[in-house]
């Protein structure tokens, strides 16, 4: 866009509320669009001062349509970064100094980040950065796998996953609310299905265009805020691992503690602001599945019809990979004879997840698992479901 | 965690090679009006004039001031820095400053500074029994408490702007001016009753 052009932009007039209002009392209106579309909408109303794209399949549209927004003035800065590891080093240094950032990835592109990640947790770095997950495996794919997220699990990130994209929609903007909380103020990711999500088009119930969530304060952060032009100018969060010697090591350990903390610090915004790590239907069911993403979608159906059949299912949607809802499943677990985990992976890190909380594991069940891209009929949930009774 | 995580309680170390987060031993933050003691929630009155007794009972009490109240980045910290030598004088206390969270070779002073990277030997060096974390950003806060309680018998008190911190011994939230000096009243109300 011309420089005189994006000059002219007049800044949108949006009225700055807090997280509850815009939440849970803020308008809305009913919008057919695609998961990135949702991503969009959802930046639009986050008031967010920087985004940095680079393409990656199924992520572009969306941080192409990010971009639309520098253009419609929603966004003070927005540029594509030399790659991936690029851009995540630069949503860093952005957050570093205080503003509120977003990017998106996916796929090859996370794994080429990866060491970002870990370093912006170590940074108390409130970064929303969205992946729309793909395959990573060689032969090479760009179908829909979750395979990423388990290479996610410890890098420190607070983790949401979305079934849908009202999920999508709801769960960027407050990721934004939890990351930023003092005694949070941990990175987070929000996790879609490639393609299933990001391509697909559905009803979506949006905020409506007058109002943003209110401004990020950095000075009430737990880190001070990189700022080069008030004192004292170099409040650095310089390493200190450099020495070989027990200080250096107790203190590398007892930061890496406080990382832990933080995410467990979450739980509770996550209670406010999501509803909970989980939602369950159907708590008392004897046979209960337990998945996230868009395997709770295909999980739906399959309960249904295994309801025709006189077969009564229930459903834990873990909306929280981490914190994980330990305490949650392992109240939901105790009643339940068999736990079915179906995945868009092949590691099943799901299964494995729950299998770690749960002392009498042998009932979880790790199936369904589809990967490469392919889809998960319900009818193979549904036999899964039929072992159990046979 | 275990079932005994409930059960743990922040108190005067040393706990051990490395002191686990208190927050991922199940202790929970202070709501608004309320404060915590050795890990267990309490009104902010009771564990204002625990703050109190702690410091007159100490042989050794320093404060530790940090960058958030050595500069004044937010309205009221003037006011809240003032409140807090009334407070040291009250008490008799020092003050050491943490000026900034930086780690430095070969190391610091610690008969004149405390560092959040090993906030133990400012302790050892002055044998500080009791002392005041205030200013202090609350990542450094936090990870300096957890190295006072692994390595130190020194009892840890949090002076928070914020929402508190679950690694002190005794920990204010949400903390002015107003709230430093109801703390000297109580010192002061404590001393003439001796």
């Amino acid at each position: 866009m011309p420089e005189a052009a994006v000059n002219a932009i007049t800044k949108p007039v949006m009225r700055e509320v807090d997280p509850s209002y815009l939440f849970n009392e803020a308008k809305r209106e009913k919008v057919f669009i695609t998961g990135s579309e949702a991503v969009k909408e959802a930046l639009r109303r986050a008031n967010v001062s920087i985004a940095i794209s680079y393409p990656i399949t199924p992520q572009s549209e969306s941080m192409h349509l990010v971009g639309d927004l520098y253009a419609e003035g929603c966004l003070e800065e927005y540029f594509r970064g030399e790659n991936e590891f690029a851009v995540m080093s630069a949503v860093a240094g952005a957050s570093m100094g205080g503003v509120r950032v977003f990017t998106a990835t996916g796929g090859p592109g996370t794994l080429r980040a990866f060491e970002a990640f870990p370093t912006w947790s170590g940074g108390r770095l409130p970064i929303v950065c969205a992946f729309m997950t793909r395959g990573i495996n060689s032969p090479l794919t760009i179908q829909p796998d979750t395979i990423e997220m388990s290479f996610m699990l410890d890098t420190g990130m607070l983790m949401f996953h979305a079934e849908n994209s009202q999920d999508v929609y709801d769960m960027i903007l407050k990721a934004f609310a939890v990351t930023e909380q003092v005694d949070v103020h941990i990175p987070a990711g929000v996790y879609i299905d490639g393609f299933f999500v990001t391509h697909t088009r559905g009803n979506i119930n949006i905020i409506t265009e007058d109002v943003k969530l209110n401004a990020y304060d950095p000075y009430s952060a737990p880190v001070p805020v990189m700022d080069m032009e008030n004192v004292p100018v170099r409040q650095m969060r310089d390493p200190f691992v450099m020495k070989s010697n027990f200080i250096s090591y107790d203190a590398h350990a007892a930061w890496q503690l406080e990382i832990s903390a933080a995410a467990e610090r979450a739980r509770k915004y996550i209670k406010k602001y999501f509803g909970g790590l989980i939602e369950v239907e159907n708590p008392d069911a004897e046979i209960m599945i337990m998945t996230s993403g868009t395997a709770v979608s295909q999980s739906r159906d399959a309960i249904v019809r295994a309801k025709e059949e006189g077969i009564n299912v229930g459903l834990v949607k873990i909306k929280s990979i981490r914190p994980f809802p330990t305490e949650e499943i392992r109240q939901i677990a105790k009643k339940a004879k068999w736990i079915i985990v179906p995945e868009f992976n092949k590691v099943g890190w799901m299964a494995k997840e729950i299998k770690s909380i749960i002392t009498d594991n042998d009932k979880v069940i790790g199936a369904p698992r589809v990967f490469g891209g392919m889809t998960m009929p319900p009818e193979i949930i549904l036999a899964e479901i039929r072992r159990c009774v046979e | 965690m275990t079932a005994n995580v409930k059960e743990y309680r922040v108190v005067a170390g040393p706990e051990g090679y490395l002191a686990p987060s208190a927050a991922v031993m199940g202790v929970v933050l202070p709501e608004k009006g309320e404060a915590l003691i050795e890990g267990a929630i309490v009104p902010e009155e009771e564990a204002i004039n625990k703050i109190a007794e702690k410091l007159l009972a100490a042989n050794n009490p320093v404060f530790f001031p940090g960058p958030s109240i050595l500069w004044a980045w937010k309205d009221g910290v003037l006011e809240k820095a003032a409140a807090l030598k009334r407070l040291a004088d009250a008490v008799g206390a020092k003050m050491i400053p943490m000026p900034d969270y930086r780690p430095k070779y070969p190391m610091i002073n610690p008969a004149t500074e405390i560092n959040p990277n090993h906030p133990n030997l400012t302790i050892w060096h002055n044998k500080i029994d009791a002392c005041i974390f205030v200013g202090v950003h609350c990542h450094y806060a936090n990870m300096a408490l957890k190295i006072v309680r692994a390595g130190t018998s020194c009892y840890t008190i949090a002076l928070c702007g914020e929402v508190g911190h679950e690694d002190a011994m005794i920990s204010l939230r949400d903390v002015k001016a107003t709230t430093i000096d109801r703390i000297t009243e109580a010192v002061k109300k404590l001393k003439g009753g001796a």
